[in-house]
């Protein structure tokens, strides 16, 4: 027995030098040793940061939010469509002009597409767009504040998704209608939609020096839904592809009645073409009502203007500006690579993307190949502009990006993968899964003549079990794949706020350098700012009580305010006279039907206050700003409405 | 003589750097500061490294009841520098072409030097003076008052010259590229003298 047992242990004893041998060695292939190289690789050390800025769109929260790649740290929400209580957007009287739309305020949008400014198109930095899917707006955020600083309204449109995509100077940001409307919109059945409601695509111009934003024609196209566009790019730059869905033009249960045609269309449109013929006065100017809000960084106030006219232009009037390409099966996602050869029609419904050439597509125009027409469009033949069919084996194909190298990645929502392809000879390279239900996937620059294919982020549709549970509501989840090698690599999950329909990339080094630190509050143009704390006073006007203000550590000036009257409305103008990077203060009012205000340093916001009741009330900072932050208070004195306390307001008396 | 006299025309021009470039610099760094704050001290007033930096010092100086940064306008000193170091330069050149030709010998190069070496100390002198007092001279009404280890109220005088922590912050003050200038300057003046006083017997014969 004790022979046996010194065996056992002589046994146990080689065993454990054999693993520990393996171990030293570091070279087996066992799950800890993969597992620790991802960890690296999406390890960023703390004061390090990221190699790449990840714009996702935040769908149904309406605001953009701002990662890091690989990390996957969630670095800001920028408010675009949406009030945001954390600044006050929405809730100043600044930026309030920002949610004006035809239909009034409307504080909440859908935002799908972000896409970033483009020249030569290569990304250059400048602003990214996003569009609001439920009441048609298109925004634009500037990249050195990462403030949303202008929103257009879109008349004639509906369900704006088929945006928010650039062409690749910049010289259009283009937003297509999903959802056919009535053009003008009038009282009639519904039943009578078929030919009689129309799709809107719209080109709205980008002045190159200040962003502004001008629709400068509304194509009038057959009342399809537009899914997806995306611009041509080198070869094809002066094209812009859209797919379509519902071609059947079914006004009820579209999930069966639009999907009977085999093959909707991708609409291939000529905008340079149109773009001659409304610059020589072709058109139709439309009466319309839609809103244009702009938001001015000198005076830090939006205003909004209602526009009256729109310019329209009927696609038969200009021949040779648009053509369909037949596409099988409901195409969702419209995707070219970056040398604006290949236009790639993701077929919701199948198992197969197809693949347009677009020498082919001009070939077939030069020659007049057409397959008939639809509404006077003519339809070209699908054999003459195929290029080829890649038959990935996966079901329910979304979106495709570009790595650069030749190859491209289609995201399969129904199978729940990524496939990475290989162009021109349409094989499949590789397929990893991912958890779960992918919908958009993104590459920095994938949509671009310069991809860095260096990294890939699926954008998941469902989350389950990736993270601990939190009740019945998730937030989505995103998924980080290494694709600078053959295979992808899987090596990261981070949870994204909203819904993340898309998201755009870009290099840190092209945006962290031009990043503002502070507004120069020698640059403020607020008319209520004040500039020096001994320009601060309080001035009434009939019930209206201006409280010019400014904040610098730790104080208000003033915070005594005596002489405020029930049912007077306040406004505090509060400037903040810091001029240090990352030193903002908040103000909060007890009792305010509004938000606090977060300021910046340099920067000028206005909170209205209407007091209900007589008594002293305390306002106060929200954001901790010094070691005095908690002595950074102040008192209003209200009274009751007839009576006659002198207005003063005083600090350190 | 001639080489000597020249090389001290050239010295004391290196001294008109002061009038573009800083004579001292005093950084402040602390870990949420990872830019670090700056003052450039120059001969005619005090200046950000980077812009506000002055007036951020200003707002993290008034918890401890330091005064704000002077303006040239609060002290003599911004308005009498350029002047002295204006005169010194040109009584340097001066003393060189009367050298060069030969009105006056090598020995008023080494008097150029010292006359020079005693006004850099005693600018020195009221400099320290200024930061002590700046330091140690506070308001009482700050809202920290802290006390060292002994219970004597503590202060907050930067260093002269190298690195001192005070409170949160590291601070190093250094000569800056004006300063070195001047040294450079000053040593030409130096290396002036020694070449006339080596050539002295030859000078003697030439005279």
């Amino acid at each position: 027995m004790k022979k046996y047992q010194f065996q056992l242990i002589a046994l146990i004893g080689s065993v454990l030098l054999f693993s520990g041998c393996g171990n030293q060695n570091g070279k087996g292939i066992s799950n800890g040793a993969l597992s620790s190289s991802n960890a690296e690789k999406v390890y960023v050390a703390p004061g390090e940061q990221d190699e790449f800025y990840a714009f996702m769109s935040g769908g149904y929260s309406g605001n953009l939010t701002v990662y890091g790649l690989p990390s996957g740290r969630m670095f800001k929400e920028i408010p675009v469509f949406s009030q945001f209580p954390t600044s006050g957007y929405g809730y100043s009287e600044e930026t309030k002009p920002m949610l004006e739309t035809s239909f009034g305020f409307v504080p909440w949008d859908d935002a799908h597409h972000p896409d970033i400014s483009q020249s030569k198109g290569e990304l250059d930095g400048r602003w990214i767009f996003i569009n609001g899917n439920n009441t048609p707006r298109i925004a634009r955020i500037s990249l050195s504040t990462f403030e949303t600083e202008e929103i257009i309204e879109l008349p004639n449109s509906a369900g704006n998704h088929s945006s928010s995509f650039i062409t690749e100077n910049t010289e259009y940001v283009v937003a297509g209608t999903r959802f056919s409307v009535p053009v003008p919109q009038r009282d009639m059945p519904i039943s009578e939609y078929k030919s009689n409601f129309k799709g809107a695509l719209s080109f709205i111009s980008v002045d190159p020096d200040h962003g502004h934003m001008d629709i400068k024609f509304q194509l009038m196209m057959p009342g399809f839904n537009y899914d997806l566009s995306h611009p041509g790019r080198d070869k094809s730059h002066g094209w812009f592809f859209f797919t379509t869905y519902n071609t059947e033009e079914a006004n009820s249960l579209l999930e069966v009645n639009a999907s009977q045609n085999d093959k909707d269309f991708i609409a291939a449109v000529n905008w340079k073409k149109i773009e001659e013929y409304v610059n020589n006065g072709g058109g139709t100017m439309m009466p319309a009502n839609y809103a244009h809000n702009v938001y001015d960084e000198a005076t830090h106030t939006a205003t909004s203007t209602m526009k009256k006219e729109v310019l329209t232009v009927d696609p038969l009037k200009v021949p040779g500006a648009v053509y369909f390409l037949p596409t099988p099966k409901s195409p969702h996602g419209c995707d070219v690579d970056p040398t604006g050869q290949y236009i790639i029609g993701n077929g919701k419904l199948s198992a197969d993307l197809t693949v347009h050439s677009f020498d082919k597509m001009i070939a077939a125009i030069e020659g007049e190949k057409f397959d008939g027409e639809a509404y006077g469009i003519p339809i070209l033949k699908f054999e003459d502009v195929l290029a080829g069919t890649v038959k990935s084996g996966g079901l329910g194909p979304l979106h495709t990006e570009f790595d650069g190298k030749g190859n491209a990645y289609t995201t399969f929502f129904i199978s729940s993968e990524v496939v990475k392809w290989k162009l021109g000879t349409w094989e499949v390279i590789d397929r990893k899964p991912t958890f779960y239900s992918v919908g958009h996937l993104m590459i920095p620059g994938g949509n671009s003549r310069k991809p860095f294919g260096k990294y890939v982020v699926a954008m998941n549709k469902i989350t389950k079990d990736r993270y601990l549970p939190t009740g019945p509501e998730l937030e989505h989840s995103a998924q980080l794949y290494d694709i600078s090698g053959d295979k992808m690599e899987l090596i990261y999950d981070f949870p994204t706020h909203g819904e993340p329909h898309y998201a755009a990339g870009i290099p840190a080094e092209l945006l962290a350098p031009k990043s503002k630190k502070i507004y120069r509050l020698d640059e403020n143009k607020h008319p209520y700012a004040v500039t020096s704390p001994d320009g601060s006073k309080v001035v009434r006007e009939g019930n209206e009580v201006h409280v010019y203000m400014s904040m610098i550590r730790s104080h208000f000036t003033p915070d005594n305010i005596e002489g405020i009257k029930v049912g007077d409305k306040v406004y505090f103008h509060i400037t903040n006279h810091e001029q240090d990077f990352d030193v903002p203060h908040g103000f909060a009012m007890i009792g305010q039907n509004s938000s606090e205000l977060l300021i910046m340093p340099g920067q000028t916001k206005t909170s209205v206050w209407e007091p209900k009741q007589p008594g002293v009330w305390p306002f106060y900072c929200t954001d901790f700003c010094s070691a005095l932050h908690q002595e950074m208070q102040g008192y209003v004195r209200v009274s009751p409405a007839n009576s006659d306390v002198p207005l003063t307001f005083t600090l350190g008396e | 003589m001639k080489k000597a006299s020249i090389i001290m025309m050239i010295g004391p021009l290196f001294l008109l750097g002061l009038f573009y470039f800083p004579l001292w610099n005093i950084m402040l760094g602390a870990p949420q500061y990872p830019d670090p704050l700056g003052m450039n001290i120059h001969i005619d007033g005090i200046r950000d490294v980077n812009e506000f930096d002055l007036k951020n010092i200003d707002g993290l100086n008034h918890y401890i009841g330091m005064r704000t940064l002077p303006k040239p306008e609060d002290m003599w000193e911004f308005s009498t520098f350029p002047l002295v170091i204006g005169g010194m330069v040109a009584l340097g050149v001066v003393f060189g072409l009367l050298g060069y030709f030969k009105k006056v010998s090598y020995k008023w190069f080494l008097g150029w030097f010292i006359l020079m070496s005693i006004l850099g100390v005693l600018g020195m002198y009221d400099f320290n003076a200024w930061m002590v007092d700046y330091g140690t001279n506070l308001d009482p009404h700050a809202i920290m008052k802290l006390s060292n280890a002994d219970g004597t109220p503590m202060t907050y005088s930067p260093p002269l010259f190298g690195r001192a922590n005070m409170l949160n912050f590291q601070v190093t003050s250094l000569p800056s590229i004006g300063a070195w200038l001047m040294f450079v300057g000053m040593t030409l003046t130096l290396v002036a003298f020694f070449k006339g006083w080596k050539n002295r017997n030859f000078n003697a014969i030439q005279d």
